[in-house]
């Protein structure tokens, strides 16, 4: 099983990337699409990577999600670039023979890429302030969830 | 040895360069001390690196900590911890 993996600034169709984790009739399919948050004066969100090392972190957060669990497909999407309220950021979904398997993985994944992917966030303002994310220590705490399972 | 240096988000910003190669003394031999190193420039290194605990690093593109030895490596990147996702 080769997961799908692609950073891009383009947007993605979570109906399209569902279908085709569905093709094949794996018995379960399960995703999750993070959105830019609609709040207070936000009028932008930026976000950096590290291109030679994105990529090989999601695949490794999919290795691991398949190495956990009984996946048949997995598909990581992470957009990077200048994004504004309501658009989509993240999509991860996994497909399985049964929904315990898809569920988690999909679960997994999310979680792990919080923590685990080069990405950094800057907000922007409408009065044109603009300030870098910081790390929240719930997405370490919701990471360390998985070390028993 | 010469290594390839990247910085990221506000690291990149205090230090106003992207990356860079650098040369550091044989000493100098652990993630720890190269940070320790380039505080040493002053301006925009010493506040970006002030504090090592507001920072994480990748050596050779993947998650590594700050007792990882210099020896052989050829990119390191520092920057805030992640907020993707």
């Amino acid at each position: 099983m080769k997961p799908v993996i692609r950073v891009q600034a383009d947007d993605f169709d979570p109906a399209a990337e569902a279908a085709r984790l569905e093709a094949g009739g794996p018995g379960a399919v399960a995703t999750f699409t993070g959105i830019v948050r609609r709040e207070g004066d936000l009028v932008a969100m930026e976000l950096e990577h590290y291109p030679a090392m994105t990529e090989r972190a999601l695949a490794k957060i999919a290795a691991d999600a398949a190495s956990r669990w009984a996946v048949t497909a997995l598909t990581i999407i992470h957009r990077v670039g200048r994004l504004t309220p309501g658009a989509r950021i993240v999509f991860v979904g996994a497909a399985a023979k049964h929904r315990g398997d898809a569920i988690e993985a999909m679960h997994f994944m999310i979680d792990w890429l919080k923590t685990d992917a080069p990405f950094w966030k800057r907000e922007q303002f409408a009065d044109g302030r603009s300030d870098w994310v910081e790390a929240r220590e719930g997405d370490s705490a919701a990471r360390a969830r998985w070390a028993g399972k | 040895m010469a290594i390839e240096l990247l910085y990221f988000a506000w690291v990149r910003e205090a230090i106003g360069l992207d990356g860079e190669t650098v040369e550091p003394p044989k000493e100098v031999d652990t993630v720890a001390k190269l940070v320790d190193w380039l505080a040493g420039r002053g301006d925009g290194y010493s506040e970006a690196f002030a504090d090592p605990s507001r920072l994480r690093v990748a050596v050779d593109q993947r998650f590594a900590g700050f007792d990882t030895t210099l020896e052989g490596v050829r990119e390191i990147a520092l920057f805030p911890p992640v907020t993707g996702g």
